[in-house]
């Protein structure tokens, strides 16, 4: 078996990829579906009408899409680079730290500055803790050739264990019983609700922004096309001129801070406070998210809506129908897989000899 | 301040030999999982699937004995499980030609998802997680700390050669590495990179299930959420330090486990009291100095995360 590349793709095969990819998911989830012993045909009814089916059921996605919506940018941008951040949790984890280290209710008040201010300053903290996070990794990537994939996945377990410890120790709230929480943050810190009565935040709206300046940013300007050219082909680029391990610095920056900042917004738009399951895995998600996204800063933004929805809507399915919530997590890795083959199969044609 | 005393904590926890026995209890998933990476990326393929490879394996594996089979039945069970997880990312790198990483890092997903889904579906309403009788220790093998260790230890230590051997001394070895450094060259031997890539991923994926077995078959006797906890990214690290060669990725796994099992001690010991999240973070920062320590002389595999496309330069 082999691969050919197709001389021109055709426009009915593209447009069938992600219909194919979707129906194959939801082929698979039907067998484990019928496995948990629901009916398959009201369990698929229950899961869309608990994603999209109501005001609420959209509310709680599109709350749920904030943070997936910013650690997708964050996937998209260092992969675009070929920077493979998979560290994304942790930076998420120390954004949410700093946010709280800068905004917290320390010693009942915290610190005593006008809120806008503070605001501005607990958001920078957070963008820097991710970036700075990242940063290690990315350069020991340019500088000494060690693999960020595997740094940036072992750091998540490290940072976690710093925040544990964090909320052991200075960031602990007294008033928690022993339970592993940190202070709560200032309450005019805290981000307003976009719907009355839903717990969906103005987070949406920074995060659709952001979504919007990364997009402009890869397409507009000379440092976005720099991380187009680098991760399209190192070596050309550098004799191209293209300043490399600025580059990777940058993407590793900008990376960094849109996870970090995803850990600040969900403290200040939907906790208050961090603990240590603030996030069911959004910086692996936010890989997934990407791909589907075929790497497109604004598909992110339908992607990360399309993911939480199925997240959201398994929750009440399952609940209602008694099938483990973990199928949210087989039809996301399954879609994944299966966008993956599709958009390889609409660039190649493979010939069995 | 407590010099004295850590010292003599020190010395006391390496005078006994339950201590190294642990070593080599820690060590066995981590060579089997390391071994099996090593395999993949010697034919030039990274797979980041080992993570929910293992879990999938631990499943499996402690499944079958559950329902009945005997426990051997329950390590092949789970080889099977990471033959067929290998096959998938064969599948999708060798035959597709898609980005390792991503397909990789799907497969951790998907194996993950659904051993946890499948541990809920077949056990939906249980408060303590059931529990199997695991392997026994070796008793009739007459070698100290060996003897106190399950046959899975012995065989994880037997790989070790057995691989080098084939690695180094046979004919399908050489085409493997030849596949893993320049696989143009191969083809022109008429060597099938493809058959080649594939069946070392299938292989390689069968010994991450076997890591994964070990921890449901021997190291405990149930399976647990998160029980894998971050041993398969431990492993891609470990291959690199052992610069993809056998029996220093059996020399790793000691070291690593070495230190493991000493945080462990030192922490009951409570002779240096430090949070023990500290301690905790120890084996995660011990591989990132190591792979940092190694970074000058890596020596990758020249084609490793290069799909290969007939026909194409």
């Amino acid at each position: 078996m082999r691969l050919e590349k197709r001389a021109q793709q055709s426009a009915i095969a593209l447009a069938l990829a992600p219909v194919g990819a979707l129906a194959f998911t939801l082929l698979i989830s039907a067998l484990l579906v019928r496995w948990a012993g629901a009916p398959v045909g009201q369990a698929y009814g229950l899961l869309l009408k608990g994603g999209f089916g109501s005001v609420f059921a959209l509310s709680e996605t599109l709350t749920r899409a904030i943070p997936l919506t910013l650690t997708g940018l964050a996937a998209t941008v260092a992969f675009k680079a070929r920077l493979f951040n998979i560290g994304a949790e942790g930076q998420l984890y120390v954004g949410a730290l700093a946010a709280v280290a800068v905004g917290g209710l320390h010693g009942g008040t915290g610190f005593a500055l006008p809120a806008p201010l503070l605001f501005v300053l607990m958001m920078a903290a957070a963008a820097l803790a991710g970036a700075f996070l990242l940063l290690g990794p990315a350069l020991m990537k340019a500088r000494l050739g060690v693999d960020e994939v595997v740094t940036t996945l072992l750091l998540n377990f490290i940072v976690l264990l710093f925040v544990s410890l964090m909320l052991d120790g200075p960031m602990k709230d007294p008033s928690a019983m022993g339970w592993p929480q940190s202070v709560a943050l200032q309450d005019e810190l805290t981000l307003a609700k976009l719907i009355a009565q839903t717990r969906v935040h103005t987070g949406l709206l920074w995060a659709w922004t952001l979504a919007v300046i990364v997009w402009a940013l890869m397409k507009f300007t000379v440092q976005g096309f720099n991380i187009r050219a680098v991760g399209a082909n190192t070596r050309a680029a550098m004799f191209a001129g293209v300043p490399v391990t600025r580059t990777v610095v940058l993407v590793a920056m900008l990376s960094g801070a849109l996870a970090g900042l995803a850990g600040a917004i969900e403290v200040a738009g939907r906790t208050g406070y961090l603990t240590l399951d603030m996030s069911p895995g959004y910086g692996y998600t936010g890989i997934v998210i990407a791909m589907l996204a075929a790497l497109h800063p604004l598909g992110v933004v339908f992607a990360s809506v399309f993911v939480a929805g199925v997240l959201v809507g398994a929750d009440s399915m399952s609940r209602a129908v008694g099938v483990p919530t973990y199928i949210a997590d087989v039809i996301v890795a399954a879609s994944l897989i299966s966008v993956l083959v599709a958009t390889s199969l609409t660039q190649y044609r493979i010939r069995w000899k | 301040m407590n010099a004295d005393l850590f010292a003599n904590a020190f010395f006391e926890i390496l005078a006994n030999p339950e201590f190294w026995v642990a070593v080599l209890r820690i060590a066995t998933p981590l060579i089997l999982g390391t071994l099996g990476v090593l395999l993949c990326e010697r034919a030039g393929v990274l797979n980041l699937g080992i993570e929910g490879i293992m879990v999938a394996g631990a499943f499996t594996g402690w499944l079958a004995v559950h329902g009945g089979a005997p426990l051997w039945a329950g390590v092949l069970v789970a080889a099977l499980t990471g033959g067929v997880l290998g096959l998938l990312h064969a599948l999708l790198t060798v035959g597709l030609a898609l980005s390792q990483h991503v397909s990789g890092l799907g497969i951790t997903m998907l194996a993950s998802a659904l051993s946890y889904y499948g541990y809920r579906v077949s056990f939906p309403k249980v408060s303590t997680p059931p529990t199997i009788t695991p392997f026994a220790e070796m008793d009739w093998l007459n070698v100290p700390i060996l003897a106190q260790q399950t046959p899975l230890t012995l065989l994880a230590l037997l790989l070790v050669p057995l691989i080098a051997y084939v690695l180094y001394r046979t004919p399908v070895g050489l085409a493997l590495r030849l596949v893993g450094e320049n696989p143009q060259a191969a083809e022109g031997q008429g060597v099938s990179v493809a058959a080649l890539r594939s069946g070392a991923i299938v292989a390689g994926s069968a010994l991450m299930g076997v890591a994964g077995s070990f921890l449901t078959l021997s190291a405990f006797n149930a399976f647990f959420f998160n029980m894998v906890n971050g041993r398969g990214w431990i492993c891609i690290a470990l291959v690199v330090f052992a610069s993809w060669r056998p029996g220093k990725a059996l020399a790793g796994a000691l070291l690593f486990a070495f230190f493991d099992a000493l945080q462990l001690r030192l922490q009951q010991s409570g002779a240096v009291l430090l949070p023990y999240q500290l301690y905790l973070m120890l084996p995660y920062l011990l591989s990132i100095v190591a792979l940092i320590l190694v970074a000058r002389q890596a020596s990758y595999p020249q084609a490793l995360m290069k799909p290969y496309r007939k026909g194409e330069r």
